[in-house]
């Protein structure tokens, strides 16, 4: 019985045994766009991706010159900026994210009337196009004209550039995360009520308070939805692009007049991130085999997550199996 | 058997500081909902009251239209090609939605329903391209388009959805192992082949998780920013509606008005069709978490 499913034409073959080729072939036709597609658009390019680090190209010349992209990485100041800044977005950005969609799934859970009501309110914004919502931030956050500053003001209080601020550019950036959360929240709502009530009974019980059955009760229980959530928030966020590109340009007041090309990350570099300067490098400046370093680079650190993630998904198909 | 024998008093007064506690607690609860509700929709408020303000009010920074000015939504289209932008993007999402649907659906009816060698590692290559950015790869495929000649137009970000979506097999395959055995072994006694079954009797019964990825399909489409920035090149007679918007102010050199006008334009499509399809929307959305 331990012939292999693929390759045996075997006219004789047991109905049985017959029946599973023709599931195996039938896997491989049902399978064989993605099959293609991962070929042509993921292993190639990321073999290509390397070959090219080793290179230098700009669209007309390709020329070798071994390690020489890797080493300028080192002396590359806008590199190490935009690292800087994707870190930042990391420890600061998704952990609030996550924080942030936990306490208002919490809050929709404790709610009695207009449940519905509330769940779509707090999930719309996520809906926002991306563009749009950072362009309506840039707008709100905007001094002389935004209301945030006017109704800040109006409270006697002092309101920064923001987004045109060095310092106050990528907290304006985690404000707009923080208002399309609801994509998260939907996720944390389903696990709070997938709770079981009776372990909320025995915690009352026990004399425990609403903290402690949070911390005893419901972290514990949705631990896993929590950790899937801070580690594809990581992962989005190392790929974080069209905010930080779409409010500095807007910010920065940058015309698109002929032969000038806009540089991310205005105000000051603050918001340049490292896929901004990526695409910068790749397809502005058409340094393409350096771009492909820092492709590299990314695809190594986005890696590492996605392992840890995977390391979820195989428990779950082993079960399945 | 003591607790039958406390005061009647004492129990009812206990009881009526319970509730008590309760229903302020209630109006705790719900007075933080609200105040949230509020913070959620002011940004879209004030956006909204921005786009009806006169050219000299969107100035200064008041915050209530002194004048309703209607006439700022057929002004932006007079101040940048918006239709054409609308048209492209309706196209881009259009196909890609289309195309993603022939070649992932049957892409995630094998991974989930059928036991084949390789199926274990098979899914978990689907998660890991889903989850890389797809900027490690840019440049290589960018050349490989460069080289058929389709930089400078969408296809790039159309034809690849034939190819299927990783994101997109994830989301139906999820939903398909769900899906009790007992269905398809019902129908491979009657006698239906693979395609026939997943056609007949697992499709109809994944109606929402397909119209949840479709839905989500559309909607990224319709919200890039950083493929049409890649393939659509200079020319804004390519651009879609997401890349036209981002460079509107800087580009027209238009008041915030405008600005908030077309801003609202391309988020009205996403809120119409959320509130119509609302259920759709919340499933899809937790079928991206682990369960």
């Amino acid at each position: 019985m331990a012939t292999t499913a693929l390759g045996r034409r075997g006219g004789a073959a047991p109905a049985r045994l017959r029946g599973r080729n023709r599931g195996g072939l039938t896997a491989l036709l049902f399978l064989s766009p993605w099959l293609i597609g991962f070929s042509v658009f993921f292993a190639y390019p990321l073999l290509a991706t390397v070959y090219f680090s080793f290179h230098r190209y700009d669209l007309f010349t390709l020329e070798w010159v071994g390690l020489l992209n890797y080493r300028y990485l080192l002396r590359d100041e806008a590199a190490w900026t935009a690292i800087r800044n994707t870190l930042w977005l990391v420890v600061v950005m998704v952990p609030l994210r996550v924080a942030f969609g936990l306490g208002v799934a919490q809050l929709v859970t404790r709610l009695k009337a207009g449940t519905g009501f509330f769940r779509t309110i707090f999930y719309l914004p996520s809906l926002v196009p991306l563009v749009a919502g950072t362009l309506g931030f840039v707008f709100l956050l905007n001094p002389g004209t935004g209301p945030v500053p006017a109704i800040l003001s109006g409270l006697g209080l002092p309101s920064p550039d923001w987004f045109g601020d060095p310092s106050w550019a990528k907290p304006g950036l985690t404000l707009l995360a923080l208002w399309s959360v609801g994509d998260l929240m939907v996720i944390f709502l389903a696990a709070l009520l997938d709770v079981p009530k009776q372990l909320y009974e025995a915690a009352a019980l026990d004399g425990a308070g609403p903290w402690q059955q949070f911390f005893l009760v419901t972290l514990p229980v949705i631990r896993p939805v929590v950790m899937f959530a801070a580690v594809t928030g990581v992962i989005q966020t190392l790929q974080y692009f069209t905010q930080a590109m779409v409010a500095s340009r807007v910010a920065s007041g940058a015309t698109d007049s002929a032969g000038t090309v806009f540089v991310p990350g205005y105000p000051d570099g603050s918001t340049l991130t490292f896929p901004e300067w990526l695409f910068h490098q790749g397809f502005r400046d058409f340094a393409m085999g350096y771009a492909c370093v820092l492709a590299l680079i990314l695809f190594a650190v986005s890696m590492v997550f996605t392992l840890i993630l995977l390391r979820q998904f195989r428990g779950l198909t082993e079960e399945e199996a | 058997m003591t607790l039958t024998l406390t005061r009647p008093g004492a129990r009812t007064a206990s009881a009526r500081a319970r509730r008590r506690r309760t229903a302020l607690t209630w109006i705790a609860t719900h007075a933080l909902a609200v105040a949230a509700a509020l913070m959620f929709l002011g940004p879209l408020a004030f956006i909204a009251l921005t786009a009806v303000m006169t050219d000299q009010q969107a100035l200064t920074s008041e915050l209530w239209p002194r004048r309703w000015e209607w006439g700022n939504f057929a002004d932006i289209f007079q101040r940048a090609p918006l239709l054409t932008w609308i048209v492209n993007s309706l196209m881009y999402a259009g196909l890609a939605t289309v195309f993603m649907l022939l070649s992932s659906v049957p892409v995630a009816y094998a991974l989930a329903r059928l036991r084949f060698r390789g199926r274990g590692p098979a899914f978990l290559l689907v998660v890991t391209t889903m989850m890389l950015p797809p900027q490690v790869v840019a440049v290589p495929v960018y050349l490989v388009w460069a080289r058929f000649d389709l930089t400078g137009t969408l296809w790039p970000l159309i034809l690849p959805m034939l190819l299927g979506d990783a994101f997109s097999i994830f989301l139906l395959r999820q939903f398909l192992v769900t899906i009790p055995r007992e269905y398809s072994d019902a129908a491979r006694v009657d006698g239906c082949g693979e395609l026939r079954t997943l056609l007949r009797v697992i499709l109809p019964m994944a109606r929402p998780a397909i119209a949840a990825v479709a839905l989500f399909q559309f909607f990224y489409c319709w919200n890039d920013y950083y493929g049409p920035l890649l393939y659509a090149g200079t020319d804004p007679s390519h651009w879609t509606l997401s890349l036209g918007l981002a460079s509107f102010k800087t580009v027209h050199r238009v008041q915030w008005n405008l600005t908030m006008a077309a801003t609202l334009l391309a988020m009205a499509p996403v809120i119409v069709v959320f509130f119509f399809a609302q259920k759709a929307f919340i499933e899809g959305v937790k079928l991206t978490g682990v369960k």
